[in-house]
């Protein structure tokens, strides 16, 4: 009966991913960075990588889980939590339903639990595409209840940032979880238990400020923009242009902020190995 | 309390007269002693830390520190610390639970300072780790929002038992003409901004994110300081001392009770 499950399970994310795993343009896709042009179909078994300079595209939540999780374990956390506008914002929801009609997501954030390498831990995922990942209550809370799950279960964590920071349109309810979730990463961590935090671009303001820079191990794509204020604000306020290559994953690793830079075709390889080391024995 | 719109508050809570950290200190505190330093890089002036006593007993002071003159605000960058002020802020708290000293942080800030070298030293790490950390400490822990207290700049300080506000304070997620010019790419609808971002503290005492409102005399803070003073001191004593008679880890528990529970049940808030 748990093979049906499962295979109905992987179906389920292997769907989801498809549409996640889109990339503009019709059977060439360009490249923001190196402009060149490739086949989109090879950009796509590509991991979303640019086969020509590496570029990694940004992609979608539930696409990235597939790259990550083992077929068929995934098993989606507070799938239906709603969004919510707590300051009754003009115009927020329909801005909500459009995030929600273009990315078929209920929020920026995706929590599941799953196996890696045949080790299973908490996976949580955060989508630029709805929203600029920004950080609403719902996103706090559901990285909340997942970190809770985590603790719960005596699980390893992994989370994906992708943000623009905070939630406008939520105000200082915002502001809140970046307290909320540091705070239950917190008890998270008392309990011995490990959390990986990986950056992807862009991971920028309230999410940086808060969990995406608690990981006992931090680890972040290739090129990915991770910093607390963004570069328009920072060169607006010392009014002079920023350096090359200001505030990307290899600028981050160089000032001691990144364990390492991990390209995407590695990621899942990494975290399964680093699940291993932290298991008693490390046994392979 | 009196009505004002939430531009009002926002220009009184930014008058360049309204009490600062060091008259707070020198009207509610006796025999300060400052502490420098983060011990890792630098001293940095915008957060101003240390010990005092609060009616004869040893507590921990750290707050932003906004200059009077313009001299001394260019020394302390304007209020808006980097990195070493929070790393500072936290060696302060850390050793204020060694000693078990109660912990009163001040907040007057515009925000974290998003400068080139702020980011090289890690001002997001800086600030996610004083909220992790804030949140276990087994002292009590009372934050005044005094002025302005905006963005993860402010919530670095700010992770209390017991958050006051005073009456013309304000608490946000950014400024309000920042906040303006993301949404609408627009500053100059900052008056707009205010009344949408329920940042007054009657609005953030309805929403459970503050605790208590200080009365200001009419008119602000500035007109009548020493009113101001008394007010808010006889609000510190009356929060802690039922905070004094928790156990720490007790303390720390309810502390992440507090915090768990904002936008916990996002449908019911609105």
């Amino acid at each position: 009966m748990n093979g049906i499950f499962a295979k109905r399970r992987a179906r389920l994310l292997a769907m989801k991913a498809i549409r996640d795993n889109y990339i503009p343009g019709d059977q060439l896709a360009a490249c923001p960075k190196c402009g060149g042009e490739s086949q989109r179909k090879d950009v796509a078994g590509n991991l979303s990588v640019c086969p020509l300079c590496g570029y990694h595209f940004p992609i979608g939540a539930y696409y990235r889980l597939s790259t990550i999780l083992d077929p068929g374990s995934f098993r989606e956390l507070n799938e239906k939590l709603p969004a919510a506008d707590p300051l009754s914002f003009p115009g927020y929801r329909e801005k909500q339903r459009e995030a929600q009609r273009k990315t078929g997501l209920t929020e920026a954030a995706v929590t599941a639990t799953g196996t890696v390498g045949g080790r299973r831990c908490v996976v949580g995922v955060l989508d630029s595409r709805y929203m600029c990942g920004s950080m609403s209550a719902a996103v706090g809370e559901k990285i909340t209840l997942a970190i809770e799950y985590a603790m719960k279960n005596k699980l390893p964590l992994v989370l994906f940032s992708a943000s623009g920071g905070a939630r406008m349109q939520e105000g200082i309810l915002s502001l809140m979880q970046m307290a909320k979730t540091s705070a239950a990463l917190a008890r998270f961590s008392e309990k011995g238990l490990l959390y990986i935090s990986v950056l992807t671009d862009p991971t920028t303001g309230g999410v940086t400020a808060s969990f995406a820079s608690l990981g006992d191990i931090i680890l972040a794509e290739p090129g990915a923009l991770i910093g607390f204020a963004g570069p328009r604000v920072i060169q607006q306020t010392i009014g002079e242009t920023l350096p090359e290559g200001f505030q990307r994953a290899e600028y981050q690793e160089e000032h001691g902020f990144v364990d390492a830079v991990v390209p995407r075709q590695e990621l899942r390889d990494t975290l399964a190995r680093l699940l291993r080391l932290h298991e008693k024995g490390g046994r392979p | 309390m009196s009505k004002r719109t939430a531009a009002e508050r926002v220009a009184l809570a930014r008058h360049p007269q309204r009490p600062n950290i060091t008259d707070y200190i020198d009207a509610l505190f006796t025999d300060f002693f400052e502490q420098k330093g983060d011990r890792l890089c630098r001293e940095d002036p915008a957060i101003l830390g240390g010990i005092a006593l609060y009616h004869g007993r040893p507590v921990t002071v750290v707050g932003t520190r906004k200059g009077k003159t313009a001299e001394e605000s260019i020394r302390c960058n304007f209020g808006m610390p980097g990195p070493e002020g929070y790393r500072k802020a936290l060696r302060l708290m850390r050793q204020a639970e060694k000693f078990r000293r109660p912990v009163f942080t001040f907040i007057d800030t515009s925000g974290a300072y998003p400068g080139l070298e702020a980011e090289a030293r890690g001002q997001g790490e800086a600030i996610a780790r004083n909220l992790m950390e804030m949140s276990r400490l087994t002292v009590p822990v009372l934050s005044v929002i005094t002025g302005e207290g905006n963005s993860g700049g402010a919530l670095a300080l700010a992770v209390a038992d017991r958050m006051l506000m005073l009456e013309n304070a304000v608490y946000a997620i950014l400024s309000p003409e920042g906040f303006a010019s993301i949404l609408w790419r627009d500053a100059g609808r900052h008056e707009e901004a205010c009344e949408l971002m329920k940042l007054t503290a009657p609005d953030l005492l309805a929403m459970g994110v503050a605790d208590d409102v200080i009365p200001e005399p009419g008119g602000g803070a500035h007109l009548a300081p020493e009113q101001t003073f008394r007010e808010l001191d006889r609000a510190l004593s009356r929060h802690l001392a039922p905070l004094l008679k928790e156990s720490g880890p007790v303390l720390a528990e309810k502390r992440w009770q507090k915090f768990r529970k904002m936008g916990a049940s996002p449908k019911e808030e609105a």
